[in-house]
C-alpha cells in the first residue's frame, strides 16, 4: 500500500510529493495528461523583474527533483472514484485499483464556459485549450481567432498565442443573456479590468486604475469614453464596448457577428459587422475542479473569491475527513506559485500526521510562505481573495 | 495556407527535429510527429471535426484541450470514446470520429 497517493501532477501535487518524500513518505502521484505539469504547462509571462515565468521549465525542475526523491508517477491515468475505509482510502482508475493511507487531491481548476449561438462549432475552444495547444504542442489553435471574454486570464493567455505567432482580432465581450450577467457588463469588466493595470502596458488602463479606487462616476466616465475599438495591450485591441452576438460558420468556425454595446451592454442598433475569423476563444474564468472531493464526505464551502465551491480545509491543508488533503486550485483560484506553496504545505501535513516529519516549525514556515507568496503575486485572480482565506479557515475550526 | 505547426518562438524551445509518425484518421493517411495529441495531430492537418453529436450529427471539436469537457472522443484502434487531448498519438495509430446513432425510440422518428 502507498502512504500517499495525489492525484494532480501540477505545480501542488509534485511540490506536496516532493516535501513528503523528503521526510521519508512513499508517494505515488497520478494525473490523465501524458506528462507532469498540469496547467504549468502553458504557462508563460513576463515577471515585473523582466524575467520570464516559463511553466515547462518549472514542472521539468519540480519533476526532476520527485525522480530524485523515488515518487511514482501514473500518467495518462484518470481517477473515477475514492473510497474512504477505516485505515486506508481505495482510488479507482482506469488503469486499476490504487490502495494509500493518506489521499492528497490537487486536482487544480477548469473553465466556465460561456455559451453563445454557434459556440459548439469546430473551432471555437476555450482559452486554456488554446494556450496548451501553443505553449505545450507548439500548435497554432489556428491562423486568426478572436477572444471572447475579458479576464487575467485572457489578457495573459492572448499575449502568449502573440508570442507564438498567432494572429488576434480583438479581444471582446460576449453579448448579454441569461448565463453570462457579470461577464457582458463593460461596467464591471472594467472595474477588474483596471486592477490588472500593472500588466498592461497603456497608459489609459493605468489611469483607469487609479481613478477606479477613487470615484466611481469617474469610471462610469471612463467606460462611456471608451475607444470603440479598444485599448492595445501587446498590439491586441482589448474591447470592454464590444461583443460578439453569434459564432457562425458551417462545419467549422468562419466568424463572428459583432456589435457595439452601451455600458450596460445592451446593443446597439445598427452596429452589427462580421469579422472573418477562423478560431474563437472563450475565456469564461477558472473554478475549482473539485469532482473527487464531492464524493467524499468532505464539506463544501461557497467563496466567490475563490472561485466558487470550495472543500473545507484548515491552513496545513487538512480537510475534516481524516487523512485527505487539498492543495493548489481546488482550494481557491491563484497563482501556480501559491499553489506549488500550497502543495509543500500539505505534503508536510501528511509526513507529520503519517509521524514522519522530525522538524516542527517546518509546517509553520511554509504555511507562512503560501501568504508571501499570496501577497506578492503578480496576478491576483480575485481582490478579496485573503478575505475569502479567512472565511474558509474560520469554516475549518467551526466543523 | 501555412502550417499551423510553431517553428520558431521568442521564448521556448522549439525542438526542429522530432520525428515525424503517421496515422490514419477516417480512412486516410497523415502525418504529424512524436510528442503530439491526436487532437494537436489532427488540427496541425487542418482537421477541426472530431465527433458529431450523436443525435444532431452536428460537428464537434476540441473544447478544452484538458481532459474535461469530453467534447473531443473518438475510437482508437476500436477502443471507443477515447479522449484525443489527452491520447498520444502513435505511429499506425487508426482513429475514426464519433458517428450519429440511431434514434429509434425518439417520438417522431421511423
Amino acid at each position: 500500500m502507498n502512504q500517499l497517493v495525489i492525484v494532480g501532477a501540477g505545480p501542488a501535487g509534485l511540490s506536496a510529493a516532493i516535501a513528503a518524500a523528503k521526510n521519508g513518505v512513499n508517494v505515488t502521484v497520478i494525473d490523465e495528461f501524458m506528462k507532469p505539469g498540469g496547467r504549468l504547462l502553458g504557462q508563460l509571462h513576463e515577471e515585473s523583474n523582466g524575467i520570464w515565468w516559463n511553466g515547462v521549465d518549472e514542472a521539468t525542475n519540480l519533476f526532476n527533483e520527485a525522480i530524485e526523491f523515488h515518487i511514482q508517477f501514473q500518467f495518462e491515468t484518470s481517477v473515477h472514484h475514492v473510497k474512504k475505509h477505516s485505515n486506508h482510502w481505495d482510488i479507482q482508475t482506469d488503469k486499476g485499483m490504487f490502495k494509500s493511507q493518506a489521499l492528497l487531491v490537487a486536482t487544480g481548476a477548469a473553465e466556465h464556459s460561456i455559451p453563445l449561438p454557434g459556440w459548439t462549432l469546430p473551432g471555437v475552444m476555450s482559452i486554456g485549450a488554446a494556450q496548451v495547444m501553443a505553449n505545450v504542442h507548439h500548435v497554432k489553435p489556428g491562423h486568426h481567432g478572436i477572444i471572447i471574454g475579458i479576464n487575467v486570464l485572457s489578457i495573459a493567455i492572448a499575449r502568449e498565442l502573440k508570442l507564438a505567432g498567432v494572429q488576434l482580432e480583438s479581444i471582446v465581450l460576449p453579448s448579454c443573456n441569461l448565463l453570462n450577467k457579470e461577464a457582458s457588463q463593460p461596467g464591471v469588466v472594467f472595474q477588474k479590468l483596471a486592477k490588472l493595470a500593472h500588466l498592461a502596458p497603456s497608459p489609459l488602463f493605468k489611469m483607469g486604475g487609479f481613478l477606479t479606487n477613487k470615484l466611481s462616476f469617474l469610471e462610469k466616465l471612463v467606460v462611456r469614453s471608451f475607444p470603440k475599438n479598444g485599448l492595445k495591450a501587446w498590439g491586441i485591441p482589448i474591447q470592454i464596448r464590444r461583443a460578439v452576438i453569434e459564432i457562425l460558420g458551417e462545419e467549422k468556425v468562419e466568424g463572428v457577428k459583432v456589435a457595439d454595446i452601451t455600458p450596460s451592454g445592451v446593443i446597439m442598433k445598427g452596429t452589427e459587422k462580421i469579422i472573418d475569423v477562423d478560431f474563437v476563444c472563450i475565456a469564461g474564468g477558472l473554478y475549482p475542479l473539485t469532482e473527487l472531493i464531492g464524493v467524499t464526505a468532505c464539506p463544501f464551502k461557497f467563496i466567490p473569491s475563490l472561485g466558487g465551491h470550495v472543500p473545507v480545509h484548515n491552513e496545513q491543508m487538512q480537510t475534516p475527513v481524516e487523512k485527505l488533503y487539498v492543495a493548489g486550485n481546488i482550494t481557491g483560484i491563484e497563482s501556480a506559485k501559491v499553489a506549488k506553496a500550497q502543495g509543500k504545505v500539505a505534503g508536510l501535513s501528511v509526513a507529520h500526521d503519517l509521524h514522519y516529519l522530525q522538524d516542527h516549525n517546518a509546517i509553520d514556515d511554509a504555511v507562512q510562505h503560501v501568504k508571501k507568496m499570496r501577497d506578492h503575486a503578480l496576478i491576483q485572480f480575485h481582490p478579496d481573495i485573503n478575505k475569502g482565506r479567512n472565511e474558509l479557515n474560520g469554516a475549518s475550526i467551526t466543523n | 495556407m501555412a502550417s499551423l505547426r510553431i517553428k520558431e518562438h521568442p521564448i521556448l524551445t522549439v525542438d526542429q527535429h522530432v520525428p515525424e509518425i503517421q496515422f490514419e484518421f477516417n480512412g486516410k493517411i497523415y502525418t504529424a510527429r512524436e510528442g503530439d495529441t491526436i487532437a494537436s495531430a489532427l488540427l496541425l492537418n487542418g482537421i477541426r471535426t472530431l465527433r458529431v453529436h450523436e443525435e444532431t450529427a452536428s460537428p464537434r471539436g476540441i473544447y478544452c484541450n484538458i481532459g474535461h469537457c469530453f467534447e473531443c472522443r473518438v475510437t482508437v484502434n476500436e477502443t471507443a470514446e477515447k479522449r484525443a487531448c489527452l491520447t498520444p498519438l502513435e505511429d499506425g495509430m487508426v482513429i475514426h470520429s464519433g458517428q450519429r446513432l440511431p434514434t429509434p425510440f425518439k417520438k417522431g422518428e421511423e
